[in-house]
């Protein structure tokens, strides 16, 4: 059972986050023509990276989603960031 | 009989007498005895029998390392099977009974398996039960294999006590190298656990005999431990350290009794001393597993801890420099020891229910008692958890540790150190980072491995029983691998997992292989170290309190009108009213609805908040449907969609204002469509724009439907014209009730004119019965979700999850505009043309009408061919008590081009015959929605 620091809750244990997406990935400007490769990327295709990783979490208590970093190998946390776009 | 209590020495306190009985007879032991160190006290040496062969077996180990003694234990709280025998407290009137034998462990009539041994090598079951059909054997073979047989009156179920902690050093082992490194760091004022899984502490002090640091070990132990508790320190005994988990998290067992649930703590500690200390290493002989033949370190120990002295005439066999004390321990007792040096030539044993001699080349000793000793296995369970690496040492022919996991640190024995003065010394440098120069040990042995070819059948795993002979033959299948051996001959995979069978079933695969056993390699070491109840993990988090269920504001109201309450969906909802079977019920109420009229608890709908200045954006892109266009004071139904294009949830979205929406999702998915309305607010839009809160808890619904629903509605009093001018379909009024605010929709779910009328929860009592007070007059009593369920398949209303699964889009039910023609980017909108979207044969939303009058069974295929190729299934069916027929609902290939086709169902060997329809089956033109 690894701990997560939640931006705004501090280090809590594991089974309350959950993992969302691999951070990083834009969603294609789907009012212009986006062709069947590009949209498969974006739905399908994972780096699955070794090591150092970047990735969207959420914690469920609090809803909040943040970016984690993290290696995949050793299981440490590197930090965190949030998705907020104003200053805080 | 062999076997002797002395009448002084060891831990057991003689003056508490402890009646048991064995497989039926009569036994006494004294408390601080385990089940093991008593019957062997009683003279016991036939334990149990092999798993495979139905060998009669004896004790073997002192502790966790033992692969026999394994029983079925009767407390006065109930039963256990498969307890091992080594490491459990004995406690009065326990009946232990022996396992895998019948009828008893020392007549076996099973035993004859044995004799049958050349033939049952490993792979045998494999290779001979594989024709005609293994399941033919498979009940035959399940019969004679396996241990304990579960009682009627089984211990489960039970809660155990869970207990979060931390630390600074948590001390593994509870041995001299612990004491002192638990001191050393408690008095630098350090945060300290130290664990120990016997009862006492003291470790392995207590057979080494002698005296420690001056002091008898009792003495020392007593001292090192008030040292520890008076700096601070907490000791933890009973407790097992299970496995070390991720972010220095680490599983400790608290076992006090064997019918007691034991206390799972998770303590995250900052760093961590193992000193687990060491286990003995079989010596692999001829006949090496006959009952009396036990490991030295078992022997001296259960006279050193329990005042056991198991035989009158022992045999030491053994390679190390500590032999000489032992033999002078046992010969103090008041045994005859005669030693033998395994590297003078093959050893063998004889006897046939328990050992007699011992033999090496022309010198045979007759024995009642082999204690042997290949070297000392440090116990690096945990090291192997936390990710170190062992290093394989020539010199003690065993894994010692390499390199240290963060965090961890290896002491005493379980880091190769098996000298006491040195073990102290390291362990107390450790803990206190003072320097320390270790000096060159004095423990030495002569390697002692398995020799693949030597004659007479040699055990390496006795709990499984794999001799070196399944070994070669795993080789000579080509099964060299650690991880292909251990499953092909089940090496290493019985309880005990292989403690003291690993290293030699390696080393005899690296000899026949020429490689070096570092080149061998080990399997991998997970957790638990000991088998451990599943209870133990779940604790208090199960049932109700792992998963509850979630309750409507009137569940008091419904039970006292009589409702049968069900889950639907996660909530416990009324299924039906009244004493009616289910089914009856649920005709009736649907057809009075049409009648006159229905009251619904709709609570679980859900009611969630969407506002700020980016809300309308927001609302526009989650949905399939356009909601920008949506007016303040109306509602619209929509979808949300997954990015696949993938229906996710349907319901309706309430505009309250310019920049607030109220999205109500189906049923018993809020949750769900919450988390997917924060995903995309905060991972991808500004967050700090709109806002999501999920009041469908705050909020109860209750709504009336039919014909009546007006004038039921009308008695409320409200401040709002109900006409169906004023008050049109797909529109929504906010007002108060008593004071209360309140929200009333026009929408319908029934195809009846209905009014959702939703007020906080908790006012909702005197609402509902304000409503069923005044539906009375008219005939509209309250209905369930099983009727609800009926009426709106009569319209061709979807439940989401139902009548559709994982593929299907919202063209594939008939809502194709926005597909073809919304402006603005939503959710999903690429994945709805993509080329398995614009497939022509996609499974589209149809109805089914059979004759006759049994209903299709849900879940029936539409077939077609020889081979009934599937093209569609039934999703939804009912007997409809307003049409008099039944009804289905249906996913099928093409389905709204092939409408009033004839098809063929078929389910469970049964063939149907329907015709395609319309999905709507009642009020097709939707004429009494409006009214």
């Amino acid at each position: 059972m690894q701990l997560f620091p939640c931006p705004f809750c501090g280090l809590r244990s594991e089974g309350e986050f959950h993992f969302a997406a691999e951070a990083g990935k834009t969603r294609p400007v789907t009012t212009r023509d986006v062709n069947a490769e590009e949209w498969a990327a974006y739905l399908f295709d994972q780096k699955n990276e070794k090591g150092a990783t970047r990735e969207v979490w959420t914690h469920l208590p609090c809803a909040e989603m943040f970016i984690m970093s993290r290696d995949s190998v050793t299981m440490e946390v590197l930090g965190t960031q949030t998705l907020r776009k104003l200053p805080a | 009989m062999s076997g002797t209590r002395l009448t002084s020495g060891g831990l057991i306190d003689r003056a508490r007498r402890i009646d048991f009985t064995f497989d039926g007879r009569a036994m006494q032991g004294y408390a601080g005895d385990t089940l093991a160190s008593a019957l062997l006290a009683n003279g016991t040496r036939i334990v149990g029998r092999s798993f495979k062969y139905h060998r009669p077996r004896g004790v073997w180990g002192g502790w966790f390392d033992e692969p026999n003694a394994i029983f079925s234990v009767k407390t006065p709280r109930g039963s256990l099977p498969n307890v091992l025998g080594t490491t459990t407290a004995l406690t009065p009137g326990m009946e232990i009974k022996s396992v895998n034998a019948w009828p008893n462990a020392r007549f076996d009539v099973k035993g004859a398996l044995d004799l049958f041994n050349p033939w049952l090598k490993a792979g045998f079951y494999y290779k001979t039960f594989m024709k005609p059909d293994w399941h033919l054997f498979e009940p035959m073979i399940r019969k004679m294999a396996g241990l304990g047989a579960l009682e009627p009156d089984l211990i489960e179920g039970y809660t155990s006590d869970q207990v979060h902690a931390t630390c600074d050093l948590l001390v593994v082992g509870g041995g001299a190298a612990g004491l002192a490194a638990a001191e050393g760091a408690a008095r630098q004022g350090k945060n300290v656990w130290l664990v120990e899984d016997h009862a006492a502490l003291g470790g392995g002090l207590y057979r080494m005999g002698g005296t420690i640091e001056g002091l008898a070990p009792a003495d020392w132990v007593t001292a090192r431990k008030a040292a520890i508790e008076n700096a601070g320190g907490r000791i933890l005994t009973h407790t097992t350290a299970f496995g070390v988990f991720d972010h220095n998290l680490y599983g400790l067992a608290q076992q006090s009794a064997l019918d007691v649930a034991p206390t799972l703590y998770r303590l995250r500690a900052k760093d961590c001393l193992l000193a687990s200390g060491a286990i003995d290493r079989p010596v692999t002989f001829a006949n090496n597993d006959l009952p009396g033949i036990m490991s030295l370190e078992a022997g001296i120990e259960y006279l050193g801890r329990y005042g056991v002295l198991f035989g009158k005439a022992i045999a030491i066999a053994a390679n190390h420099s500590q032999t000489a004390s032992a033999a002078a321990r046992l010969r103090d007792a008041g045994a005859a020891v005669s030693l033998f040096d395994p590297a003078n030539g093959d050893l063998s044993a004889t006897g046939r229910r328990r050992v007699t001699s011992l033999r090496q080349g022309g010198r045979a000793e007759a024995v009642d008692c082999v204690l042997a000793s290949a070297g000392w296995t440090p116990v690096l369970h945990l090291w192997r958890h936390a990710g170190g690496k062992l290093r394989w040492d020539d010199t003690l022919a065993t894994f010692v540790p390499a390199q240290a996991p963060k965090g961890m640190a290896a002491i005493g024995a379980a880091n190769g150190i098996f000298d006491l003065d040195q073990a102290l010394a390291e362990a107390r440098a450790c803990a206190t980072g003072e320097p320390y120069s270790p000096s060159p040990p004095r423990f030495n042995l002569t390697p002692t491995l398995p020799k693949p070819g030597a004659k007479g059948r040699q055990w390496i795993d006795f709990q499984h029983d794999v001799t070196l002979d399944d070994i070669a033959l795993a080789e000579r299948e080509n099964y060299v691998s650690v991880e292909h051996l251990k499953r092909y001959t089940t090496l290493g995979m019985a309880s005990d997992q292989g403690k003291i069978s690993n290293i030699p079933g390696l080393a005899a695969m690296a000899a026949l292989t020429g490689k070096t056993i570092p080149e061998v390699g080990t399997t991998t070491f997970r957790p638990p170290f000991v088998p451990l109840p599943l209870s133990l993990y779940h604790g208090p988090h199960s049932g109700q309190n792992f998963h509850p269920l979630k309750r409507l504001a009137l569940e008091k109201l419904h039970r006292s009108s009589g409702a049968a309450l069900g889950e639907y969906g996660g909530w416990l909802r009324p299924a039906w009213y009244g004493n009616q079977p289910g089914p009856d019920a649920a005709q009736s109420e649907a057809r009075m609805v049409r009648a006159a009229g229905g009251i619904l608890d709709a609570s679980p709908l859900g009611k969630i908040e969407v506002m700020g200045p980016d809300a309308e954006a927001f609302v526009n892109f989650v949905y399939y449907n356009t909601m920008k266009t949506l007016k303040p004071g109306a509602l619209r139904y929509g979808f949300l969609l997954t990015e696949k294009g993938v229906v996710f949830d349907d319901g309706v979205v309430f505009r309250m204002g310019p920049k607030r929406f109220v999205i109500s999702s189906s049923s018993s998915h809020a949750e769900g469509v919450t988390g997917l309305l924060e995903s995309w607010r905060q991972d991808g839009n500004d967050p700090d724009r709109v806002f999501v809160h999920d009041t469908t808890n705050h909020w109860s619904t209750v709504t009336v439907t039919g014909p009546k629903a007006r004038n039921v509605t009308r008695s409320l009093g409200l401040d709002i014209d109900l006409s169906a001018e004023a008050f049109p379909h797909m529109t929504f009024r906010e007002t108060s009730w008593n004071d209360v605010p309140l929200r009333i929709a026009r929408v319908s779910f029934t195809g009846e004119v209905s009014f959702e009328v939703s007020i906080p929860a908790s006012k909702v009592e005197a609402l509902w019965t304000a409503i069923t007070d005044a539906g009375e007059p008219f005939g509209v009593s309250p209905i369930g979700i099983e009727a609800l369920s009926i009426l709106r398949a009569e319209k061709g209303f979807i439940i989401i999850g139902k009548d559709t699964d994982g593929e299907t889009m919202p063209h594939d039910l008939g809502f194709t505009l926005p597909r073809q023609k919304k402006s603005t980017a939503f959710v999903g909108d690429r994945g709805l043309h993509t080329e398995v979207a614009n497939e022509p044969d996609r499974r589209q939303f149809v109805g089914l009408s059979v004759t006759g009058d049994a209903p299709l069974p849900t879940g029936a295929h539409l077939v077609e061919g020889a081979d009934r190729r599937s093209f569609g299934i039934v999703t939804s069916s009912y007997i409809s008590p307003n049409l008099n027929r039944p009804i289905a609902l249906g996913l099928v290939e093409r389905g709204a081009e092939r409408m009033g086709e004839t098809v063929t169902l078929f389910h469970l060997g049964k063939t149907y015959e329907a015709t395609l329809t319309s999905p709507v089956a009642f009020d097709p033109d939707g004429a009494r929605i409006h009214a």
